[in-house]
């Protein structure tokens, strides 16, 4: 049996909203609605949807950087919601993630060495020396070199920053990566770079991740396995392949058959 | 029938006339045709749409080139005459439905004004019209009095289209009119253009960055990069049978929905120019 890195049950997440003349009214937003999931170690879950389909609270939800109505998660064998504050931050250094916009996520502030190399210190993970060395050794894996670790994020192409994003989180040597919509601030050139150094990075260190994203093209080169959200629901699950080629739901229908490039419009 | 025809556009910045950001363009649109402009960002893919305009920002120049629009030299015209011509014979319709549209209008006041302003039209013809307008964009007329925030993005696309529509334009511009939308509305959207493009008889500029949306709704396609224009032609031979190497490599990193190419990410040393 393969081993499961992080498995959810039962994930329940509902917001308020503002609503009314003048916002004095609130309406409940279920985001996720008795959500379970599980990624293998080493796989990739892809998780799809359109926007508000409560994909990105998932994400959160499953790192703890939004608390459940109800539910639990569970990574490498522990109850995260069970954890106290500090062994929570340590079990972070296990599960990192990767932002859709390399340009609102890396402090402006920083130079890209000190951005890279910040979880180590956190983490206190080696001596300066070796603190250095490892960020190093990661920016130049993701395509970077040892001149760019004194430049600032400005400094740099989309694609490059998020090749930053990727060394930031990978550098701690993470079990587990949530990609939320990693590529889709990108051009499709760009895209293309992303989406193979991720999967190398996958194989070389034997990362699992979950890969959010709208786009049923890219989803079906990155994931083993797919999730579809609709309206904070899972509404089906299963095996890129046989999902693709043979929908079991309506609207994962509607979806496939929204992807451009699969019917000419004649007129 | 030609209905517009760009000769050796070339666009630069005021300041750096050497940096060639559009660098003699020239193709042509016909009447009823979709003609899709794809190539990543910086290009020069909306550049060449805003100088059809006269719409470049105030920093850029066209330094040469001429661009005829049902025979006229658009680029010899005065500010007025520009004026009745944008909005009126050439619709535009832009990437970003969430700030094209004025947030306290309502929506079928930013309908009316282009047909008020090219039509003369007021009172209750021209209320008609743009209920006529609303449901042939696919929104209910009673939406007339909402506000664009109380529409969902597709919506407020549609009402864009509406707009852009409004006085029967010869020829449409839309510049990424999908990119912002989920896939599904993303569909519905490049259906409604399409129909209404035949029904209507328009030629249409779109630009996009998605090969995907070229499969599906262009007749022409031209390729740009870097300023220039690498490959033209009908869509079958250009997507069938891409001559240039930049064409390929660019249909290379595009995923396909049935996962069975490899990606590969475009090799710039191979194409011989600087990354």
């Amino acid at each position: 049996m393969t081993n499961i890195i992080i498995s959810a049950k039962g994930l329940t997440k509902t917001y308020k909203q503002r609503s009314g003349r003048f916002g004095f009214g609130t309406t409940l937003v279920k985001a996720l609605d008795d959500v379970s999931v599980s990624v293998k170690q080493g796989a990739t879950l892809a998780v799809v949807g359109e926007s508000g389909s409560g994909k990105s609270t998932l994400a959160r939800c499953l790192l703890q950087l939004q608390p459940l109505d109800a539910g639990e998660v569970t990574f490498d064998g522990r109850n995260l919601a069970a954890l106290s504050g500090k062994e929570l931050r340590s079990a972070r250094r296990h599960l990192q993630m990767v932002f859709q916009d390399p340009f609102a996520s890396l402090n402006p502030r920083m130079k890209v060495g000190d951005i890279v190399g910040e979880g180590l210190l956190i983490h206190k993970i080696g001596d300066a020396q070796e603190r250095r060395e490892k960020v190093v050794r990661m920016l130049q894996r993701v395509g970077l070199g040892m001149a760019d670790m004194a430049k600032y994020p400005h400094e740099f192409s989309g694609g490059q920053r998020q090749r930053i994003g990727i060394a930031r989180a990978l550098v701690l040597e993470p079990k587990l990566v949530v990609c939320d919509e990693p590529v889709s601030a990108l051009d499709v050139s760009i895209q293309a770079q992303i989406l193979l150094l991720l999967k190398e990075l996958q194989q070389e260190m034997g990362l699992s991740y979950l890969f959010i994203s709208h786009d049923l093209r890219v989803v079906r080169h990155v994931a083993e396995e797919v999730a579809v959200m609709y309206r904070g629901r899972i509404v089906e699950q299963g095996k890129v392949d046989q999902l693709y080629a043979d929908p079991q739901q309506e609207y994962t229908r509607n979806l496939l058959n929204s992807i451009p490039g699969r019917h000419r419009l004649e007129n | 029938m030609e209905l517009l025809r760009i000769d050796n556009l070339t666009v630069t910045p005021v300041t750096q006339p050497q940096r060639l950001l559009v660098s003699g363009v020239s193709f042509a649109i016909e009447a009823g045709k979709t003609t899709c402009v794809v190539g990543e960002s910086g290009s020069g893919k909306s550049l060449t749409a805003l100088s059809v305009m006269s719409l470049l920002p105030q920093s850029l120049q066209r330094v040469s080139g001429s661009i005829h629009f049902q025979g006229q030299d658009l680029t010899a015209c005065s500010n007025a005459q520009l004026q009745n011509i944008r909005g009126k014979r050439i619709g535009m319709i832009f990437q970003e439905p969430m700030t094209s549209l004025n947030p306290v209008l309502n929506v079928g006041y930013q309908i009316g004004e282009s047909l008020a302003v090219h039509l003369g039209l007021s009172g209750n013809a021209l209320k008609n019209r743009v209920a006529e307008l609303l449901e042939q964009v696919g929104i209910p007329a009673s939406r007339a009095g909402s506000y664009p925030d109380e529409l969902s993005g597709g919506q407020r696309q549609r009402v864009m289209i509406a707009m852009a529509i409004a006085c029967s334009p010869a020829m449409l511009i839309a510049d990424e009119p999908t990119t912002a939308l989920d896939v599904t509305v993303q569909a519905q959207i490049l259906e409604l253009l399409a129909s209404l493009k035949s029904r209507m008889h328009m030629g249409m500029l779109f630009i996009t960055h998605d090969f995907g949306v070229v499969a599906d709704i262009a007749d022409d396609v031209v390729v740009m990069f870097r300023g220039e224009v690498v490959e033209m032609g009908p869509v079958e031979s250009v997507l069938g049978n891409p001559r240039h190497p930049y064409t390929r490599a660019l249909l290379d990193c595009v995923p396909d929905a049935e996962g069975r190419k490899p990606l590969k990410p475009i090799d710039y040393s191979w194409l011989n120019v600087p990354a």
